[in-house]
């Protein structure tokens, strides 16, 4: 007999929209899940805080208001479906980040700096 | 000023007790999200009921605190309406009345936002926010559940049948609330229409000419009020301002 196991990456979550393989039959009612992004003040950026189930995303943006922002940690939300968002692989990392390791000349390390200048 | 102590106290003991039943559904909600959701109304709810046992309690003076008037009243001496004391059925009758009272509530504290009495215009403005939400929150679910599956629908149907009797007492005016210049009565018209629309979204039917049970103004309360009430007081009751 033989057994097939597929890998799914934190977010690559396959979809009828993707046209890769079926989704996994999850429990028949299962809420597709929702990656929720919270800006905390004006001007800052939206950082992701967290994941939620929903139905559409009215009410993503309803259920990341009552879960992730009851105590005062924002002023905006963002939310996308997480089948939506695909990752890098962790067996890439090799050649995906390991050769910006020994190019050091790329940080802005080399410059001399005026004291006047702050916040750098 | 009993008129208006009363008043008060019946706009606390509507938010308190709907507060504590919603409370049941913590850690029992259908779905993670939506168990926080209906706890933080819960909190909201309670909340309400705090501002306005605070000015009671000031009105009445001699020491008396907001726990007292929590915790130490009889069933009898309650004013909320029947509607908030009901149990909490399904999620589609929890939300149901959620969205009947919070309707209610919003229509009633526009009102009061600019009555005569600052601190309860106050009071009204603050939570209006809130209730916002609640409406927002609990119509859409009627709407979800109206327009879902067939089980949904027979659920928020059952639901219908067996609240509408608890709607009128909302619309009743008792003598509290003539004496502090507030005119029920007058709310009902665009509550119906508010309920109508959302409703018809739901392709829902709003009844008409229910018998409507009435008491709980008055104090003369349904058989589940007192269970809260022992639940909730228990604690005070046996140990005598204890804290923790």
């Amino acid at each position: 007999m033989k057994t097939y196991i597929r890998l799914f990456f934190y977010g690559d979550i396959p979809g009828q929209e993707t046209g890769s393989a079926p989704a996994p039959q999850g429990p028949k009612n299962d809420w597709p899940l929702w990656e929720v992004f919270i800006r905390s003040k004006q001007g800052l950026d939206h950082k992701h805080v967290g994941s939620l189930h929903a139905t559409d995303a009215q009410m993503a943006i309803e259920n990341a208001r009552d879960v992730y922002t009851r105590r005062q940690e924002g002023v905006s939300i963002w939310v996308v479906k997480s089948q939506d968002i695909h990752a890098s692989r962790p067996e890439e990392s090799g050649e995906l980040y390991d050769p910006a390791a020994d190019k050091i000349y790329r940080h802005p390390t080399f410059y001399d700096l005026p004291d006047e200048i702050n916040h750098m | 000023m009993k008129a208006t102590l009363d008043y008060i106290l019946h706009l606390a003991d509507n938010a308190l007790i709907l507060g504590q039943r919603n409370a049941e559904w913590c850690g029992h909600g259908p779905v993670l999200e939506q168990d926080i959701a209906i706890s933080n109304i819960s909190l909201d709810l309670i909340g309400q009921a705090r501002s306005f046992y605070q000015y009671a309690a000031e009105l009445k003076g001699s020491g008396t605190t907001e726990d007292d008037l929590a915790y130490l009243r009889d069933e009898r001496q309650f004013l909320n309406i029947l509607l908030v004391e009901q149990p909490k059925g399904d999620w589609a009758f929890t939300t149901l009345r959620q969205f009947l009272f919070s309707s209610y509530q919003q229509l009633l504290f526009q009102k009061l936002t600019t009555h005569a009495d600052e601190r309860l215009a106050a009071i009204a403005e603050k939570t209006l926010k809130e209730v916002n939400y609640h409406v927002r929150w609990s119509s859409e679910w009627v709407i979800r559940l109206g327009d879902g599956t067939e089980e949904s629908r027979s659920r928020i149907l059952n639901a219908i049948a067996s609240i509408w009797t608890f709607t009128g007492e909302m619309f009743m005016s008792e003598s509290f609330e003539t004496a502090s210049g507030i005119v029920v009565t007058e709310l009902e018209t665009s509550w119906r229409e508010k309920i109508k629309t959302s409703f018809a979204e739901a392709n829902i039917d709003a009844p008409d000419n229910t018998f409507m049970r009435s008491g709980g103004k008055k104090g003369i309360h349904s058989e589940h009020l007192g269970f809260i009430l022992a639940e909730m007081q228990y604690l005070q009751r046996s140990y005598p301002g204890c804290e923790w």
